[in-house]
């Protein structure tokens, strides 16, 4: 066991989609009120294994313990209870499209708490603070930029105080300020909510200078863990390809292919 | 999937069993996802406002194409019912026939599937375009279920109003067919109103043409947020679906009125 107090434990998990191993005997810990990274090239299972742990997906084998509870073979009601002190961020955000901003963040205190409108309102406008949008709080998702939708998907995840947030890539496609305003909120997020964070993401440069510990995943294993500065200065070829961005490496650049010279001859015998 | 061969009979017979597997593994997911709707139906109802909300969207907003279509209808059937009746003598006889139309069969027939068009289409395309943008899927770990506070409401939006549309499709064609019949080409008024009223019976035609909208009203509700709900999360695969609601309802609605038909009125 690497900490003493955890908020997730996952041991031996095995997922997969139909024939197609997704994640095999992955074991995880995350401490209790840390932001912890999981890193990996695309499609080496960093968001299956979210979705696993909100409960979305069940596993094959393994064990994966919330707070001491077991995510796969909890009921219905129960795993609904867990969500609810679950926050999630999902890569475009998912603003629901029909309601203004405020509406948006309103939206899971008013499916979950018997709260008056005032209160309501104190809180909304709170948690907008908090991501510097409630200047934007009339406005409709349609009408904010891709930082701001994120920002307002962040703050309608933090509006139940949750014990665990968990971000699912959420420097996609962002400019390099609304990169480092997202990572702020982040880090500044989970310090001030006792919270712990889960960020999955594949960009080394902005999740390096923010999280405290690193799971870095390839082939739906994980392959090395560590603070950011064990792993920068990991020996591994896997993980050096990936921090440093090289092309080439144990990750290919070409897609598994037969030789070209016998492609080639091949299409002139068939001609 | 097994790849059918290409090769001779086997294979036309292979394909044949291929296609009727998947439409039955189809119906059994249809069936699955209605027993989650009404599963969670009540969950829904202690929240009415939702399902009126539906109401307004779907029923009240098809309001306008269904009143223009019947009325139209309803011309239609004065001036042809006019032309066919005077025939054989009985122009008076106009009032019925354009009443029992409407009720038994036009009523219920067109509005439903003017209802698959106009609203159908455009609940497959929300549903849809909400799963595409993983809105139903934050809805979920929002602890909040999508099947409750989405889709149940907008099922049950449909089915309250289809009927309530058939019912006013039916009364506006039938002032169609007064406008032509009557004040256009002449039929005596105090005919067309009496023999209607002597002829036409609540339980018989009208009672059974609500029951025809109800049941098409559930027809077209559930093939429109299934396909929605089940559509592939991507620009093809949402118009894909909003394709397949229209097509299916149309055809669903027309082969549910012949067995409907049949038993209501030949007592088969």
């Amino acid at each position: 066991m690497l900490f003493d107090d955890c908020l997730i434990r996952i041991d031996q998990l095995d997922f997969s989609y139909d024939d197609r191993a997704i994640l095999k005997g992955v074991a995880m810990d995350i401490p209790r009120g840390k932001l912890v990274a999981i890193m990996g090239n695309s499609g080496c299972g960093k968001t299956t294994l979210l979705r696993l742990i909100g409960g979305q997906l069940r596993p094959a084998r393994g064990a994966l313990l919330l707070d001491g509870q077991s995510v796969p073979d909890m009921p219905h009601a129960q795993l609904y209870a867990l969500r609810r002190r679950m926050g999630m961020l999902f890569q475009f955000g998912a603003l629901f499209t029909d309601i203004s901003v405020f509406d948006n963040v309103a939206y899971p205190i008013r499916e979950h708490t018997r709260l008056s409108e005032e209160m309501i309102r104190d809180m909304v406008l709170m948690k907008l603070n908090a991501v510097g949008l409630r200047g934007a709080h009339a406005l409709m998702p349609t009408e904010l930029s891709g930082g701001m939708a994120r920002r307002v998907a962040l703050a309608r995840a933090i509006a139940l105080d949750p014990m665990l947030i968990m971000y699912d890539e959420p420097f996609t496609g962002l400019d390099p300020i609304s990169m480092g305003v997202i990572g702020h909120l982040i880090r500044r997020l989970n310090d001030a909510l006792g919270a712990t964070t889960l960020l999955v993401t594949h960009d080394v440069q902005e999740a390096f200078g923010l999280v405290d510990y690193i799971y870095f995943m390839s082939g739906g294993e994980v392959v090395a863990r560590g603070t950011p500065d064990e792993i920068r200065a990991s020996t591994d070829p896997l993980v050096h390809q990936f921090v440093y961005g090289e092309t080439d490496g144990p990750l290919h650049f070409h897609f598994p292919a037969p030789p070209f010279a016998d492609e080639l001859t091949r299409e002139i015998a068939d001609a | 999937m097994p790849e059918p061969s290409s090769k001779g009979a086997l294979g036309v017979i292979a394909s044949l069993g291929h296609a009727v597997n998947e439409i039955a593994q189809r119906l059994g997911f249809v069936a699955r996802f209605f027993a989650a709707i009404l599963l969670y139906s009540g969950q829904s109802f202690r929240r009415i406002h939702l399902t009126i909300r539906e109401m307004y969207f779907s029923g009240f907003q098809s309001l306008l194409i269904m009143l223009v279509s019947s009325l139209f209808i309803g011309m239609v059937l004065g001036l042809q019912g006019f032309e066919t009746l005077q025939r054989f003598g009985s122009a008076e006889a106009l009032g019925i026939m354009v009443a029992l139309s409407l009720t038994r069969e036009l009523g219920p027939v067109v509005a439903a599937l003017l209802f698959a068009s106009r609203a159908g289409s455009s609940i497959t395309a929300e549903i849809g375009l909400m799963k595409a943008t993983e809105q139903l899927m934050a809805m979920d770990m929002m602890a909040v279920n999508p099947i409750a506070r989405v889709v149940a409401p907008k099922f049950w939006g449909g089915v309250l109003s289809m009927p309530l549309l058939a019912s006013l499709f039916s009364a506006v064609g039938v002032f169609g067919g007064y406008l032509v019949g009557v004040v256009v080409i002449g039929v005596d008024e105090g005919a067309f109103w009496s023999q209607m009223q002597s002829s036409v019976d609540f339980r018989l035609d009208i009672w059974n043409g609500i029951i025809k909208s109800f049941v098409f009203g559930i027809a077209v509700s559930l093939i429109a947020v299934f396909e929605g709900y089940d559509s592939i999360p991507t620009a093809e695969g949402v118009s894909a679906s909003i394709r397949r609601t229209v097509v299916n309802s149309a055809l669903t609605i027309l082969a549910l009125d012949f067995v409907l038909t049949s038993f209501m009125f030949r007592g088969l």
